[in-house]
């Protein structure tokens, strides 16, 4: 399967959005939160508290692009206002003060920009969740369930440890965003897309994930149970450390990104279409 | 490339005056083109000493050209006082990114720097900081795996020696051709920004014609003090990105230092005579 076959997957409208990891991973324990207390509640951010075991009270924040176009509308498709941001790290803030762990799902196409966007501050709202994130005192797991855009995905995936959904994406830009700036040819799309290396497989190399969840060809519910079973597992992992080591772990994670990768094997440009 | 410029002053008086107003023509033509700078904004052309005495001010229309990394430091430091770090640390193409390679190569020949910030130790009206400034002339100040680790360094630097840091931006964003390396740089700077914060330390940034993307969302908007120079586009998306998304015309100013000030995300905007100064005041203020 090629990278952008996996653009597609990710974006599919018929994917699974962060409502429906909630539902299957809380159930009715969910209880949803809503606002930043500054001045609005961001529809495209969910987020709220539920029990991911009997002993295990968690603060849940998605990224939610909505199903069917009403809601996807009122969602703006999963694009986060500054707003969005700010309702995430105000909901940490309140895991940290309750020692409850953080599980960020994040799918979005990006950052909204707009007037009002950029009036509200959106790089200072992202900024700031990178900077509290990188420091904030419980176990943080990110998990890309379907399109990672740029800044926007970042500023909910400063994590102890970041997961993808074998057919989820994660990018600095879009690769139609990328061929049409670098080769201002749209026709590029899909080798810019096997170039900036964005599918779960590539990142794994690349050490900026630490675990590609497979996904069944049905969604069951096996599927949640064993991804219930192993975020609780890791949860408990960072629960026995020292806050000092949880900290650092995060702080080093990222600390070596970059630097660690041995270069990789160029792409070719003319590549056989693979059959989906 | 000032040779058509030149010819302009072979033009009938009353058209040039249009295209060039206010230029002595009675002198002109006696100088060597290469002491001529053309103003990017007014096409006015300026004479090179007048405009370094300026600090790179246009004198006719009051334009801020942009200045090198190396322009900008030896504009803020006291007398040679600035001490390179990490300045042999350039990039490599690790994602085996096409023409990624002949691009840096192209970016080190255009600027004379390894990448696109050049970091250090300095001192600013007697006080001793940390210092960085980026260069647009490196790929437009984009953010490469190893400009985050410069930066990152230099954080790490200033928060071990107890020092603050002076940060000046301008940048287009991320760098497409290191992929997923270059957005992590913004999680990577971020956390050593914190840490310094943490440790009870300053940390000023100085915000300039450009700075947007990546960079506003991660060192640019994270200072103690933000201070800009005037008129600098300042932004997360680009006002061409946002048109493209919300398909109307942006208000005028929109984004500029002036109206993200009265938005409130920057602390002051200061001329670039006055940068100097207020930087070494507030680094004094916090002793």
């Amino acid at each position: 399967m090629s990278a952008f076959d996996k653009v597609t997957i990710a974006r599919s409208n018929n994917r699974l959005t962060s409502v429906d990891y909630i539902n299957s991973l809380f159930g009715d324990t969910f209880f949803e939160l809503h606002g930043d207390r500054r001045f609005a509640d961001d529809k495209a951010v969910i987020g709220g508290i539920g029990m991911l075991r009997d002993d295990m009270p968690v603060t849940v924040i998605g990224l939610e692009k909505g199903r069917g176009t009403k809601e996807r509308m009122e969602r703006n498709f999963g694009m986060a206002h500054p707003e969005g941001y700010r309702k995430a790290l105000r909901l940490m803030k309140q895991a940290e003060k309750f020692h409850r762990p953080v599980l960020c799902l994040v799918d979005t196409s990006g950052a909204f920009c707009g007037i009002g966007a950029e009036e509200r501050g959106q790089g200072q709202a992202i900024a700031e969740n990178l900077m509290e994130m990188m420091t904030l005192k419980t176990p943080i797991l990110s998990i890309l369930i379907g399109e990672g855009g740029s800044g926007g995905a970042l500023g909910l995936a400063v994590a102890n440890e970041v997961w993808m959904l074998e057919n989820a994406v994660y990018s600095v830009i879009s690769p139609e965003g990328c061929a049409s700036i670098l080769w201002k040819d749209p026709e590029k799309t899909a080798y810019a897309a096997e170039c900036m290396r964005m599918t779960a497989q590539d990142l794994f190399k690349l050490k900026v994930i630490e675990r590609v969840i497979r996904e069944p060809k049905t969604v069951e519910s096996k599927m949640f149970d064993s991804l219930r079973g192993i975020i609780a597992a890791t949860f408990d992992r960072y629960n026995e450390m020292s806050t000092q080591e949880l900290l650092d772990s995060r702080y080093n994670r990222f600390r070596v990104l970059g630097n660690n990768v041995t270069p990789l094997e160029p792409v070719l440009e003319e590549k056989p279409q693979p059959e989906l | 490339m000032f040779n058509n410029d030149l010819f302009t002053f072979l033009k009938p008086k009353n058209e040039l005056e249009q295209t060039s107003e206010g230029i002595d023509v009675e002198y002109t033509p006696e100088v060597p083109e290469a002491m001529w700078v053309k103003c990017p904004k007014c096409k006015a052309l300026l004479l090179t000493a007048d405009l370094e005495a300026n600090h790179k001010v246009c004198g006719k229309c009051g334009y801020y050209l942009r200045l090198s990394a190396r322009e900008r430091i030896s504009m803020l430091i006291d007398d040679h006082c600035f001490e390179e770090l990490d300045s042999d640390l350039t990039s490599e193409n690790l994602l085996a990114f096409p023409d990624y390679d002949a691009k840096l190569n192209g970016a080190k020949h255009k600027s004379g720097e390894n990448e696109s910030v050049v970091t250090g130790v300095a001192e600013i009206g007697g006080c001793k900081t940390v210092l960085g400034a980026m260069d647009s002339g490196f790929m437009m100040g984009s953010m490469g795996t190893v400009t985050g680790e410069k930066i990152t360094r230099a954080f790490e630097y200033a928060t071990e020696h107890r020092l603050p840091v002076v940060m000046c931006t301008v940048s287009g964003g991320a760098r497409m051709q290191e992929g997923i390396l270059s957005l992590m740089q913004m999680a990577k700077t971020s956390g050593a920004v914190k840490r310094h914060s943490d440790a009870g330390l300053l940390y000023i940034t100085v915000l300039t014609d450009p700075t947007t993307g990546g960079v506003t969302a991660s060192f640019a908007m994270e200072g103690d003090i933000i201070l800009s120079e005037p008129n600098a586009l300042v932004a997360f998306a680009g006002p061409r990105v946002i048109e493209q998304t919300i398909r109307q015309k942006l208000p005028k100013d929109f984004q500029t230092a002036e109206f993200v000030e009265e938005k409130g995300f920057i602390d002051a905007v200061v001329p670039r005579k006055d940068l100097k100064a207020t930087i070494a005041k507030l680094l004094k203020m916090h002793e």
